[in-house]
């Protein structure tokens, strides 16, 4: 293993992969792709390809779980075992679990649970391939597919990861940047309002290091915003997807 | 062309015109669900896909999952399980139902044609049988679709369906919670479900009507 500092994150202003402080990873997102789900989502960003099925609002079970007054959200976060270089032991795991938990709460404010009291409403999210981020691209993922499901919802939600490599706060970090970086810091917001769901921090950012990584954040959560929105109109109006800018605030 | 929207989409200025599939926050109205909007009268969002929820004198068409005394439960396309009380039938033949006989009546996976009777907050269902309605085992077939495009398979004052039973010789019988059931002759059932999986596909288009008329005529002078 390389120790920090033996790789050169930064260089002419560019990053590893050549793309700018700023810049995110290529996105494609696909709707509707699995026909036994009641929603479901394909979603890249850049190595990254995550699968979403959303199920329900139906039975709870176990029935003691239920809750009388709101529907609960279930959310499994699931890493195939050919989604990293070695090979990764299949079922749940420490981390998983607490990603599941962390995208969860991350949507949960924007579900309208009281619509379904009682029932469950299940999250699927496979990484079948990683490289860094897979957490924030687990929930704009599940997000499309919840509006695919016709769940009711507020709004959608994005997110994002930014982090420190080289001394440079910069966005999206990859795998490399990841591993071998100084912070990472994954945020989910919905979009429209600036609202922050979900926020975590690996590593150390100064209280100016971490404003400079929100703005950051908050931009790009924009721009992938645009892109699900998009993905979600253009399946029934393939034409009129170019002009989803006409929206209110 | 309808509009499409998506959750926490600006539907409208007026909240007092906010309808199904919205909410209202600061005075505007924006959509809950991803579908496409309705603004005559009220502002609604009329949703893709979705559950179906039960509402008082909605018509439905139930399976029965379970016997237990005094009630049948059963399932109606819907994430909450409902129940038909046996006095429901008992008060009609007028003969008496013993402890071992509710399987005579309602067997287990038999269809019913319900109506909803009651719908409470811990949304226990009660179901009552249209006594008119009572789907037999055996000959036609039974097709799901999403509860959302019901309104659009039965058209504006029952056109759609008036032309569907019409031109496919079949009994059609809709219900609120999107399952269809058919009876017919086995080539026309065939041709009457692949235009109600047409109409669902392409139900947020407009002169839908039109287009299956068009379709219809088609295969009519095919044959």
């Amino acid at each position: 293993m390389k120790k920090e500092g033996e790789i050169e994150f930064i260089k002419d202003g560019k990053r590893v992969d050549g793309r700018r402080f700023d810049e995110l990873r290529n996105i494609k997102i696909e709707v509707g792709v699995l026909k036994r789900a009641d929603g479901s989502c394909y979603f890249e960003l850049g190595d990254n390809k995550v699968l979403a099925a959303v199920y329900g609002p139906r039975e709870m079970h176990p029935r003691h779980a239920q809750d009388a007054k709101m529907a609960v959200v279930k959310f499994r976060y699931n890493m195939a075992p050919f989604s990293v270089d070695d090979r990764k032991r299949p079922g749940p795991d420490r981390r998983s679990v607490e990603i599941s938990k962390v995208s969860r709460e991350a949507l949960d404010p924007v579900i309208l649970r009281e619509y379904y009291p009682k029932a469950a409403i299940e999250v699927y999210v496979e990484i079948l391939q990683s490289d860094a981020g897979t957490r924030t691209a687990g929930i704009n993922a599940a997000s499309v597919a919840l509006a695919d499901a016709g769940v009711p919802m507020r709004d959608l939600v994005s997110s994002v990861a930014v982090g420190k490599v080289g001394g440079e706060i910069v966005l999206d970090l990859n795998a490399v940047e990841d591993n071998y970086g100084e912070a990472d810091m994954p945020i989910a917001m919905i979009a429209r309002r600036n609202t922050i769901t979900a926020l975590q921090m690996d590593g150390n950012l100064t209280k100016d290091e971490f404003e400079k990584g929100l703005k950051l954040a908050m931009k790009a959560c924009q721009q992938i915003y645009e892109l699900q929105r998009a993905a979600l109109i253009g399946r029934y109006n393939k034409d009129e997807s170019a002009k989803s800018k006409d929206r209110g605030t | 062309m309808y509009k499409i929207v998506i959750p926490g989409d600006l539907v409208s200025d007026d909240a007092k015109r906010a309808g199904e599939g919205t909410y209202v926050e600061d005075g505007k109205v924006y959509a809950t669900t991803y579908g496409v909007v309705d603004d005559k009268g009220e502002i609604r969002v009329v949703a893709f896909s979705g559950k179906y929820l039960p509402t008082r004198g909605d018509v439905v068409i139930g399976k029965v999952v379970e016997i237990s005394f005094p009630y049948w439960i059963v399932d109606i396309a819907s994430p909450y399980e409902a129940r038909i009380h046996m006095s429901e039938i008992s008060t009609r033949g007028g003969k008496r139902i013993e402890f071992g006989d509710m399987n005579a009546i309602l067997d287990l996976d038999d269809l019913v044609a319900v109506k909803v009777l009651n719908v409470d907050a811990l949304m226990r269902i009660d179901l009552g049988l249209k006594e008119d309605l009572h789907i037999g085992r055996g000959n036609g077939r039974l097709i799901e679709v999403p509860p959302t495009k019901v309104p659009r398979i039965i058209g504006r004052k029952g056109s759609m369906i008036r032309m569907l039973k019409d031109k496919c010789n079949c009994f059609i019988f809709v219900a609120k919670n999107g399952r269809i059931w058919i009876k017919g002759k086995t080539k026309d059932i065939k041709l009457a479900s692949e235009v109600i999986l047409m109409i669902t596909k392409e139900a947020h288009t407009s002169g839908l009507t039109d287009r299956v008329a068009e379709f219809l005529n088609s295969v009519k002078t095919e044959r």
